[in-house]
């Protein structure tokens, strides 16, 4: 006989887990008492939010599907905004939670929450498991939606009696047969070389990478798409990370905040290829950043994202390898006129601007340009949310490494606990927080659960004592009355990082951030580093 | 402009609340939702009626392929087909009036189910106009209360929708 909480453990050993990231309680202990005894490593964070984001770092830099454990009732409802943002960015994530007895269901008993329900809108698919003989197969299914298709959390909810009830044996399925779930990935061979025609009658196409080229896993094969076509290549936040930030074909984001010479790209182009790309509205605000008569190819593994925000006259649904490939064939060796290239040319020259320092304080956007080459070149950097994601986005230049940040949902607190996740998925690599004053304080709980791993994760906080992003928008929007954006009573950071041990120094000038970085670098500790920036610094 | 779709879905608990949340979620408009069990105990059937542009449906379309147990989604607006409702209305019927109920429910081809003093309820199971018609003849007599399923839809001709 076996139970319900060992084949929990058993299933996540049949898919590969390694480590999962979580929070216990009442419903839950069933569980937590199996992985005591699992190979499988538990990683205690301090709030299930965080527990959630770090299953997304872990699975955006892994390429599993990162796991997340939470109570039921609050530790459930707490892990709602982490999987919500996994959701808007389409992270693989495997989200478990206890539940209350069967029999109490629908009683509103003690920590009982309809987590299913709440969360309807955020999960890819959801399940309340009822029956243990059906724990195999719902844990292979939900894999399998998770991280196939357009990418996305799933959530399984089981109940404590699910957990603690026997049966005779457990056998893992081999394949999965949901009826309604046959997610299309080939691409269609007519729409590639109605494609192909389209580019090869332009004057000036223009790739979109977005986050879905990443997620099919086919940087590489992309890179020298572009390279070898010469069509230049913009990317969305998602997308950073996809073309090597100096190659002569990249121009940096578009959108909102994003490289002007993006953007003014992606008007000018008549032509315009979107790779896995939603173009949500700070992609693309309003239609006149794009010409009337511009020729939009959109390539997505969704086929509900073609056409929803840009017109599209080509919709090529499939998964971006897949796509890319037969792109790559019939475009044979295509090339771009040359007046389009000298006009690439001349616009990379403007890419980087050194902008204005001001004494006694750190400039950011120069201080993240600097730190791109202070790291090894797959070094991993996870920004946050605020004015610090816009410096990191539009300055910090990736060589083999990653940019990773909530694009789609944008929750402040993303970066430490994602870091978490990363640093467990690529331990050897570096690993950079860059966040805000108000973000760190989101997530600075986590603090323990790096120190108490002694996880190498660097952090640098940017410290404007402001709301930083929101600061510019009263500035520009609401006469600079500054309604709740002024951080006061924050505390010393230093001596935060003093108490859970971790080492720490603070900076006023590029020059001493720097040198601390440095020394940073060097050590296999976690670090953070406090860097005073002038309040008024923009976003760009 | 108004649509009829037709959905084949899992005969799971929470698909319903699956497909209705995600209505209002996204601003889509229904006017009817019926479901019921087809031939295949594991499948039900679904036949939404919406109303909105060519966008909106497209997109219903697709959010609606999205969700996992949704089998097939089929648009019947376009093709010729069979739409019915069952609409039961109880109209307040004075004694001197009751032949001339009856008359007219028969000409509709409506059926007399009940009747009491006072009042007699028709049941008629028709498309959305012809229902419309005939509540549109017996307002005058004064309706005490109607009842009314959602539309279900279904292709004419050798076509069949299934799994
Ligand atoms: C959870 C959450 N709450 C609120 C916001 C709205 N918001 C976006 S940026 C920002 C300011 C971030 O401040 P800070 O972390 O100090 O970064 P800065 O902009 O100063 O660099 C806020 C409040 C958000 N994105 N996420
Ligand atoms: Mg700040």
């Amino acid at each position: 006989m076996i139970s319900g909480a060992e084949i929990m453990v058993k299933c996540l050993e049949a898919e590969g887990v390694k480590v999962v990231f979580g929070y216990p309680g009442a419903t839950i202990c069933p569980f937590y008492d199996k992985i005591y005894e699992s190979s499988i490593k538990h990683i205690l964070v301090r709030q299930e939010q965080n527990a959630a984001h770090a299953a997304s770092g872990y699975s955006r830099c892994s390429g599993l599907p990162g796991v997340c454990v939470a109570t039921s009732g609050p530790g459930a409802t707490n892990l709602i905004t982490g999987i919500a943002t996994a959701y808007a960015d389409s992270v693989p994530m495997i989200a478990i939670t206890g539940q209350v007895k069967t029999d109490l269901l629908g009683r509103d008993v003690f920590q009982e929450a309809d987590i299913t329900g709440a969360c309807e809108p955020f999960v890819k698919h959801s399940y309340l498991v009822t029956k243990t003989e059906d724990l195999p197969r719902i844990f292979k299914e939900a894999f399998h939606i998770a991280s196939t298709g357009r990418k996305g959390p799933v959530l399984i909810d089981i109940p404590m009696d699910i957990q603690t009830n026997k049966i005779e044996d457990f056998h893992y399925p081999e394949t999965v047969n949901i009826i309604g779930y046959k997610p299309n990935t080939r691409g269609h061979a007519v729409q590639v070389r109605r494609a192909v025609e389209a580019i090869k009658k332009s004057r000036r196409p223009l790739i979109v990478s977005g986050g879905g080229v990443l997620s099919s896993g086919v940087k590489l094969k992309f890179q020298a798409f572009a390279d070898k076509t010469k069509i230049p290549v913009i990317s969305t936040m998602m997308g950073i990370g996809v073309m090597p930030s100096d190659s002569d074909m990249y121009l940096g984001m578009l959108g909102t905040h994003g490289k002007p010479v993006a953007n003014r790209a992606l008007h000018d182009a008549d032509l315009v290829i979107v790779c896995g790309a939603r173009l949500g509205d700070r992609a693309v605000a309003s239609p006149d950043q794009m010409s009337e008569n511009t020729t939009v190819i959109h390539i997505d593994i969704d086929p509900a994202e073609i056409g929803k925000n840009v017109k599209t006259e080509i919709p090529i649904v499939g998964d971006m390898k897949n796509v890319l490939n037969m792109l790559n064939e019939e475009i044979g060796d295509y090339v771009v006129p040359n007046q389009w290239q000298e006009t690439v040319k001349n616009w990379r020259k403007s890419f980087y601007r050194i902008p204005p320092k001001f004494d006694g304080f750190v400039e950011p956007r120069a201080l993240v340009a600097q730190l791109s080459s202070m790291l090894r070149s797959k070094a991993i950097l996870v920004a946050d949310v605020g004015q610090n994601q816009i410096w990191c986005a539009n300055n910090f230049m990736i060589r083999e490494g990653r940019f990773l940040t909530t694009g789609g949902m944008g929750t402040m607190g993303y970066s430490i606990p994602a870091a978490v996740g990363v640093k467990f998925a690529r331990p050897s690599r570096d690993v950079v927080v860059v966040c805000g004053d108000g973000s760190f304080q989101m997530s600075m709980n986590e603090l323990a659960t790096i120190a108490g791993n002694n996880l190498a994760i660097k952090i640098i906080i940017m410290r404007n004592h402001r709301l930083g992003m929101v600061r510019e928008l009263q500035d520009m929007n609401y006469g600079s009355r500054h309604s709740a954006t002024i951080l006061e009573g924050d505390p010393d950071f230093q001596k935060i990082a003093e108490a859970y041990g971790i080492d720490h120094a603070e900076a006023n000038s590029n020059e001493e951030a720097e040198e601390i970085i440095k020394e940073m670098v060097k050590s296999d500790k976690p670090f953070i580093l406090v860097c005073n920036v002038y309040p008024d610094t923009p976003s760009i | 402009m108004q649509y009829t779709l037709s959905v084949l879905v899992e005969n799971h608990a929470g698909v319903l609340s699956k497909i209705s949340g995600l209505f209002s979620r996204r601003g889509f408009n229904i006017d009817s939702l019926a479901v019921g069990v087809t031939s295949n105990p594991d499948v039900s059937r679904i036949t939404i009626v919406a109303n909105g542009d060519e966008y909106v449906v497209e997109q219903l379309e697709k959010q609606l392929n999205k969700v996992i147990p949704v089998i097939k989604v089929k648009c019947l607006t376009g093709g010729e087909f069979i739409s019915r409702e069952l609409i039961l209305i109880k109209v307040h019927c004075a004694a001197a009036k009751r032949v001339e109920i009856i008359k007219t429910a028969e000409i509709m081809q409506a059926k007399i189910v009940d009747v009491a003093p006072g009042c007699v309820t028709v049941e008629y199971c028709e498309c959305t106009n012809r229902i419309n018609t005939l509540i549109d003849l017996l307002r005058p007599y004064g309706i005490r209360e109607i009842v009314r399923t959602g539309t279900i839809a279904i292709d004419r001709g050798n076509t069949a929708l299934s799994v």
